[in-house]
């Protein structure tokens, strides 16, 4: 096999894994694209592993550790994820204007209930509870402030 | 092909491109599905159907590593991209109440310098790579041996154990970490408030 088909994959997998990162708007598809790119850096890896073919085996071990550093990586994103969109109402990067938690704002937020059109009526009870768990903890900033 | 066991290859014993191998053939097919996959990842405005390309794409991309001869990081690929990460992925957009069906929210306003960088990128990469490496060639076939599981855990436990038990360290205090940021939003009040909803 020429060597350059999987280097091209990497390399091409990688610049699309970067538009991605860059052009998506919502924090788990950019969750998405981090795994293509880090995907793109282990096709390089196995195919440089198996072109060099050395004692350490470096190119495989290699992409087991990456593989386990994208677990990793995922569950702590999205942890934090999670924790933006239950203080804030969205989970959008874009909109994400304040550092300090839990945020300032409800001027950042779109409204929740804008995005639960679809979900079953049944769900409404804790949907209608967000709004005051956020205005709470926001009037605790405010006092310790 | 005897040549080939030469590491990083003579130049002169590179074949044509024109005549490709069976391996050569199959590669580039599921690399084209792997490429197309990977762009829908990144365009498609239906979130949940973004994640399930993901799928087509991290599958793909563990045939690749079947067809590179390394069989334990494929199948680790399979169970731990596929089997783990996509799962957790598709859990997270279905709690943060992400939109089922077609959205517009991914049309951002950074999209032309996205593709503008995408595309510089590519053609940097693409444009090194062919320069340096289109005489090069590789053998799969010779690369088998080392891809098994005893030749990686041999490797692993021989010349790697400490950035492997790093590793484990590092993997738990992520998930440990993940579980007390996850929970650091529930505080007291709004626990008993979960209690009574």
């Amino acid at each position: 096999m020429h060597a350059v088909y999987p280097l091209l994959l990497g390399a091409l997998l990688f610049a699309i894994g970067l538009y991605g990162v860059l052009a998506r708007r919502n924090a788990i598809t950019v969750l998405m694209a981090i795994e293509l790119l880090l995907n793109a850096v282990t096709i390089n890896l196995v195919a440089f592993g198996s072109l060099i073919r050395d004692q350490f085996n470096i190119g495989q071990v290699f992409t087991l550790f990456i593989i386990t550093m994208a677990a990793a990586e995922t569950g702590l994103g999205l942890a934090i994820v999670l924790m933006i969109f239950r203080q804030r109402g969205n989970a959008d990067i874009d909109g994400q204007r304040q550092l300090a938690e839990p945020l300032g704002g409800p001027a950042d937020e779109t409204d929740p209930s804008a995005d639960a059109v679809a979900i079953a009526p049944g769900d409404g009870g804790s949907e209608a509870e967000e709004e005051p768990v956020v205005a709470r903890a926001l009037a605790k900033t405010e006092a310790a402030r | 092909m005897s040549s080939a066991l030469a590491v990083s290859a003579l130049p002169a014993a590179a074949p044509s491109y024109l005549s490709p191998t069976g391996v050569e053939i199959a590669f580039v097919l599921i690399g084209l599905l792997v490429l197309g996959s990977a762009l829908l990842v990144v365009t498609v405005q239906n979130l949940v159907h973004a994640a399930l390309w993901l799928v087509v794409c991290l599958g793909g991309i563990a045939g690749e590593y079947l067809l590179l001869g390394a069989q334990l990081v494929a199948w680790v690929q399979i169970l731990i991209y596929v089997g783990a990460i996509v799962v957790l992925l598709l859990f997270g957009l279905v709690l943060t109440r992400a939109p089922i069906g077609r959205t517009d929210e991914l049309d951002v306003k950074y999209k032309l310098p996205a593709i503008v960088v995408a595309a510089a990128a590519a053609g940097v990469l693409v444009t090194v790579i062919v320069d340096a490496y289109h005489t090069t060639w590789l053998e799969p076939r010779a690369a088998v041996p080392q891809g098994t599981n005893a030749a990686n855990g041999a490797a692993l436990f021989r010349f790697w154990v400490l950035p492997f038990e790093t590793l484990s360290v590092l993997l738990l205090a992520a998930l440990v970490g993940a579980i007390v940021v996850s929970r650091r939003g529930a505080d007291s009040e709004s626990e008993e408030n979960r209690g009574t909803a």
